[in-house]
């Protein structure tokens, strides 16, 4: 096996390290560190805060309403688009694309045009009273957007791998399209989904920049547990914030555990397929 | 529907699927960001470039663009180390690593901005190293590229792994027995294979960080003309009610995401070209 020097695998090794450690691992120790700083009866003590529980509250409700709406978009989109070959399914892929490039405060800007106070629906939702703006609805609608493309971007690779054979077969002997779709294909992409929704319940939990342009940060109402995390930090409350932060950072490391694990999963599969 | 297909094809649901698809693409997505183009030419074009072209404004616009191409180039460098020591060497904790990788992803901004600040400022981790060898960090345009640095670090890394583990071992052992020495195999073999995947990684990194708000704001400071990145400029104008200033501002925005999404169309479809030659 060709290898580099022994000295210069050593560099390698240390640069990656330190970038690693710099970028990743301290930050993540700032947050655990910065939580329990007061103890753990502080770091409880502000979980249970009234305001920290309104925000996971609303939080929670706002992925309990994207999470469906985009998972099922995600599916029907990769549907489309892994087992159809069609014309403008480039332009279509790009398009689902889009949100992850646009940034997030403009994300939030556009809906703020759309149905805030001067914008174009503004005076016809005042004048039948309907708050979106600075208001639940908005928040939803922002993560919505931003959290549009994750299902289908962790789909469609998956899908067209697998080709269409196992449910032509299953066409062919007579099973319907609802029965194909929900003994062939969906057991073959059940790991890829699982954690498409994970990612995707993760980012919707997680978003801050749309969703501060059109929450109007108003605690205990529309205040999610990413914009309560900013109001503790600039009040200076170091160890609240940290601590409400924390949960977003053991989300997050839940996340990454998933995918290792399903990544593992699947490699079993293949192992077991390949033996049989 | 129907007359879209390049094929024919056996599998059902193509119509509806497809329909579905592309109403929820236009209502959720299209037709929001067509407000953004639509209010901007209510505006006229002399005010439009009245604001755009505000000193502050140019300011940010440098600011944004050069930190974000500063930290896109780190990455690439570091990127490219990390997935090298990821893919060629064997050490404990390996898997981890790997998984840490994606934190960026993972972790909300917010969380990862107040977390970079309070180890970079002057009385955290390393603020208070650098701090004793006269470097600054935390509220100046450095704090700016480590922030959008750390936004960035999965892209470079997750596009040249591929392409790394497929690398066909034989190319670099026949450099060797035609007398290579190992940085000339690099310079020569490995790195024009993993080319396009750098510039790839290098394009999404940067366009990541372009309009990165939650975890630069925390640690930039915020000093118009200095540390003022462009999405936050965009937020004091909706704060001040002005509309139409941040309309515009944004309209430029979204034309440079678009660019960027053009051009990464672009890499990943020459990435993959020279993945299968």
């Amino acid at each position: 096996m060709i290898t580099e020097s022994a000295p210069v695998r050593r560099i390698l090794m240390t640069l990656a390290f330190g970038f690693v450690g710099l970028f990743l691992i301290v930050p993540l120790v700032t947050v655990f560190g910065g939580a329990l700083q007061g103890g753990f009866p502080l770091f409880i003590k502000n979980i249970r805060d009234p305001y920290t529980r309104a925000a996971i509250l609303l939080t929670l409700q706002t992925a309990a309403v994207v999470v469906p709406l985009n998972l099922l978009f995600g599916v029907t989109a990769a549907w489309a688009i892994a087992k159809f070959d069609f014309f403008g399914k480039r332009t279509l892929m790009t398009l689902i694309d889009l949100p992850f490039t646009v940034s997030p405060i403009v994300s939030g800007l556009i809906f703020v045009l759309l149905f805030g106070a001067q914008g174009i629906f503004g005076p016809w939702l005042m004048r039948h009273d309907i708050k979106i703006i600075f208001a639940v609805p908005g928040i939803i609608l922002a993560t919505i957007f931003i959290t549009f493309p994750y299902v289908a971007r962790e789909l469609i690779p998956l899908m067209q791998a697998q080709g269409n054979d196992q449910e032509e077969a299953a066409l062919t002997l007579g099973s319907g399209g609802w029965r194909t779709f929900f003994l062939v294909t969906l057991p073959n992409i059940r790991w890829g989904l699982v954690y498409g929704v994970i990612l995707l319940n993760a980012r919707a939990m997680g978003e801050f920049g749309a969703v501060s342009v059109v929450s109007g940060h108003i605690r205990g109402l529309t205040n999610t547990i990413p914009l309560h995390v900013e109001i503790l930090y600039n009040e200076y409350n170091l160890v609240g914030a940290f601590s409400v932060a924390s949960i977003l950072a053991f989300l997050a490391i839940a996340t990454l555990v998933t995918k290792m694990l399903i990544k593992w999963k699947t490699r079993q599969e293949m192992i077991l397929e390949e033996a049989s | 529907m129907k007359l879209l297909l390049k094929q024919k094809s056996v599998l059902p649901g193509f119509g509806p699927a497809l329909g579905f698809t592309l109403f929820y693409l236009t209502i959720i997505v299209l037709i929001p960001i067509s407000m953004l183009f639509l209010k901007t030419a209510t505006l006229g074009w002399s005010s439009f470039w009245e604001t755009v072209s505000s000193p502050r404004v140019i300011a940010s616009f440098g600011l944004s663009f050069g930190t974000s191409f500063t930290a896109a180039l780190i990455n690439v460098i570091f990127g490219l180390i990390v997935a090298w020591v990821l893919v060629r060497y064997r050490f404990p904790g390996k898997k981890i690593i790997d998984m840490l990788i994606d934190l960026p992803f993972a972790l909300p901004t917010a969380v990862a901005g107040i977390a970079l600040t309070t180890a970079f400022s002057e009385r955290g981790l390393l603020g208070s190293l650098l701090g004793s060898i006269g470097i600054k960090t935390a509220f100046t345009p450095l704090g700016i590229i480590i922030a959008l640095t750390f936004i960035g670090l999965p892209f470079v890394v997750r596009a040249v792994q591929p392409v790394l583990e497929d690398l066909d071992k034989e190319m670099e052992e026949a450099a060797v027995c035609l007398g290579a020495r190992r940085w000339q195999t690099f310079v020569h073999v490995i790195l024009p294979i993993l080319f396009p995947a750098l510039m790839s990684g290098f394009a999404m990194a940067f366009a990541r960080a372009l309009g990165e708000y939650g975890s630069v704001v925390f640690i930039a400071g915020n000093i118009p003309m200095k540390s003022e990145i462009t999405p936050l400029l965009i937020i004091t104008k909706l704060e001040q009610y002005d509309y139409a200033g941040a309309t515009a501002i944004a309209t430029v925005m979204l034309i440079a995401s678009f660019a960027c999404l053009f051009i990464i169309n672009r890499l990943q479809w020459w990435s993959h070209h020279r993945q299968e030659a």
